[in-house]
């Protein structure tokens, strides 16, 4: 009995080796986490969306007739960076997850970031806005893709000031991503000569804005910039109508906007706000082909939001990078400068780039939401205003406070 | 000044919610011994009625008014007869968790099928529009939500204290099985006071539809502030509901202007203090 148990322990570690030593040449097995808020108000924008997002990239890559083994899991951070960072170290030291993907809510973001980084693993974060990530909080594991509070500032906030909207007053959600919004908007409105006489930061999850709303109003800015999201976004654009906000000469700038909130307001309520995004599903048959797909799958028939699409566009372009590695090497550092070192390419967001500091780099459209009577579907609703290109859009590598530049 | 008359008003009107909401909770609580959890998803679901009615049958928010009370009624009431009764005599602590159960189930089963962002549902054209008291401009809505929850509450509270099937109400409560002997049908009686908690929680539903998004968690989010004010206030105080409910809802708003980053914790904080000073809450009787 003792006897063949040695001998069972001599075999099975011999032959852990052996599996080892195969791995190490050419390991093509993949885990992807799709991590995100399943339930809350970022849900519709991200959560489940996003999970079918990856799957379809994963399916689109055709890896698996190559013989990769390609698995995929979801994770609710209920926009909670202690259970955000809690599931992050659990894929990575239980379930041996290779990347992690999506991550709305910069809170929660920017403290998976650093799990990823003391992991070594793969961070494509596609629902964040925070500029940090590719800034002061940079990390060789990471990799922003789709917007970030940079590129709207720069777009939609600076289309703003230059069509003579000059003072400002923001509503802030209170966490670190309404924070970087308010921070670079103000930058932006002050270097085009206009000022900014006040500001409430409101906690996130808001039902009720009126009274905000009333300070805002009282405040005779010109433009109410809204440095919130999702719901709270919706709650704020729905509720400024019924003070009469707009009737009063005040602009809202909705700095932040996904078709899901649109969906949500009605156009009736949101027709002619002025937003970016660097996806919308009706730009042209590629990006028509995929949301058609993407919406058969959704259960209420969705078309995918610019997060969404982040998320397959960043899933695509990994895999591309193992593939041509031929094999998961398992360590972040080394497939992220891989991914770097490829020019981006996709259906969704055309050809782009992922600069040194970790920032993609693709267009960016400014949109207006349409009237009622120009929408012609369910889903219908912008109409396209003009394209800024992604060096104009997105931080310059000269402006980046990213550490990883230094080298 | 004027800012500051303007934010007392905006109290009121989310204090309008609170008070109807609390108000059903202490009804429950009063009559039935039971800390309703479901509540806040009944309330969601209110709204969500409305949101069918028009949509789906065109029928216009008056009539969703009295209709999605009743209906969602109803729902409360079969609730009440299969599940609820059940726990009568037993701790507070199991119809706490099997509604809270229930509410859980309810949301997963709305945000499956509706996602979280919600639908849109329109102010009614009669009530649209505004005018100008001078310090601020009122939403014509907002100022139909204050008067009509007033009206609602007065008239529960008169059902309740005042009247001969309120009285039956009260007695049953202090001891059924003498009002059982005087021929009251007791357990029907309890049902239909559940159903009326549960009804005035849809009300709030319709009420709040055009104001906020109709979304799975709306309850959800309000549900532990309407807690907070049914403690505060006294569980199973009518009168204490009603007017802590409109308190809180005015010192809330002069948070969100004095310093915002509170104002979604000054509730909690009030309770606190007064757990402290004053277990039975502000109007509530010691056990």
């Amino acid at each position: 009995m003792k006897t063949t148990s040695i001998a069972s322990l001599l075999l099975s570690t011999a032959l852990s080796f052996a599996v080892t030593g195969v791995a190490s040449a050419q390991d093509k097995t993949v885990k992807i986490g799709a991590l995100s808020d399943q339930s809350g108000l970022y849900a519709d924008l991200g959560g489940p969306g996003s999970t079918l997002a990856a799957q379809m990239a994963v399916e689109d890559s055709g890896l698996a007739a190559k013989g990769w083994k390609i698995d995929i899991i979801s994770g609710d951070h209920q926009n909670k960076p202690d259970i955000g960072t809690a599931i992050a170290r659990q894929w990575f030291d239980v379930d041996k997850v290779d990347i992690i993907v999506d991550v709305p809510n910069s809170g929660v973001a920017l403290a998976v970031n650093n799990v990823v980084k003391e992991k070594n693993g793969v961070y494509i974060n596609s629902g964040a806005a925070t500029s940090d990530l590719t800034n002061a909080q940079c990390s060789p594991n990471t990799v922003h893709w789709t917007y970030d509070t940079y590129m709207l500032a720069h777009t939609t906030g600076q289309a703003l000031v230059k069509a003579g909207g000059d003072s400002w007053f923001f509503l802030t959600a209170d966490y670190a991503f309404g924070a970087a919004l308010e921070r670079d908007t103000s930058a932006v409105v002050t270097a085009n000569g206009g000022k900014v006489i006040g500001g409430v930061k409101h906690p996130l999850n808001t039902p009720d804005f009126s009274s905000f709303l009333l300070q805002a109003q009282s405040s005779k800015a010109k433009i109410i910039g809204l440095a919130n999201a999702g719901g709270d976004t919706t709650n704020t654009i729905k509720q400024a109508a019924e003070f009469g906000i707009g009737k009063g000469g005040q602009k809202l700038a909705a700095l932040l906007l996904f078709l899901t909130d649109v969906k949500a307001i009605g156009l009736e309520t949101a027709q002619g706000l002025n937003f970016t995004e660097t996806f919308y599903w009706d730009m042209n048959d590629q990006t028509r082909a995929f949301s058609k797909r993407f919406g058969e799958k959704m259960k209420n028939g969705a078309m995918p939001t610019m997060v969404q699409a982040g998320v397959y566009a960043g899933v695509r372009h990994y895999l591309k990078a193992l593939d041509a590695l031929g094999g998961n090497p398992h360590d972040g550092v080394k497939v992220v400068e891989k991914m770097k070192s490829m020019p981006t390419e996709d259906e969704l967001f055309g050809k782009g780039e992922i600069q040194p500091n970790g920032r993609t780099i693709h267009n960016a459209y400014l949109f207006e939401v349409k009237k009622p009577s120009e929408s012609k579907g369910p889903w219908d609703f912008y109409k396209l205003v003009g394209t800024v290109p992604g060096d104009q859009a997105f931080t310059p590598l000269s402006e980046s406070k990213c550490a990883l530049l230094k080298k | 000044m004027q800012a500051l008359y303007a934010q007392l008003l905006v109290g009121l009107i989310n204090g309008s919610f609170y008070a109807l909401l609390s108000l059903g909770l202490a009804v429950i609580f009063g009559m039935l011994n039971i800390i309703n959890f479901a509540h806040g998803a009944l309330y969601m679901m209110g709204a969500f009625v409305a949101y069918f009615l028009l949509n789906l049958g065109g029928i216009n928010y008056w009539w969703a008014l009295l209709l999605a009370p009743i209906i969602v009624g109803i729902f409360g009431m079969i609730l009440e007869r299969t599940m609820l009764q059940w726990l009568t005599g037993l701790d507070h602590l199991y119809g706490l968790l099997l509604t809270f159960g229930i509410a859980l189930i309810v949301q997963g089963v709305f945000q499956n099928y509706f996602g979280s962002s919600g639908l849109p549902y329109a102010i009614p054209d009669q009530l649209k529009g505004g005018m100008n008291l001078g310090f601020m401009f009122l939403p014509i809505y907002r100022g139909w939500v204050v008067i009509f929850s007033l009206v609602v509450c007065i008239a529960t509270w008169f059902l309740i204290e005042k009247t001969r099937l309120g009285a039956y109400l009260r007695a049953a409560t202090e001891n059924p099985t003498l009002v059982r002997a005087f021929g009251v049908n007791v357990p029907r009686m309890i049902t239909l006071t559940y159903g009326l908690g549960v009804g005035l929680a849809a009300l709030a539903g319709v009420l709040s539809a055009p104001i906020n998004q109709v979304r799975p968690l709306m309850g959800a989010d309000l549900i532990i502030v309407v807690f907070a004010v049914v403690v505060i206030g006294g569980m199973g105080s009518i009168m204490g509901s009603i007017i802590t409910g409109f308190a809180l809802g005015v010192i809330e708003g002069l948070t969100k202007y004095f310093y915002p980053e509170a104002s979604n914790t000054v509730v909690f904080v009030l309770m606190v203090l007064v757990l402290l000073v004053k277990p039975t809450g502000l109007t509530g009787r010691a056990a």
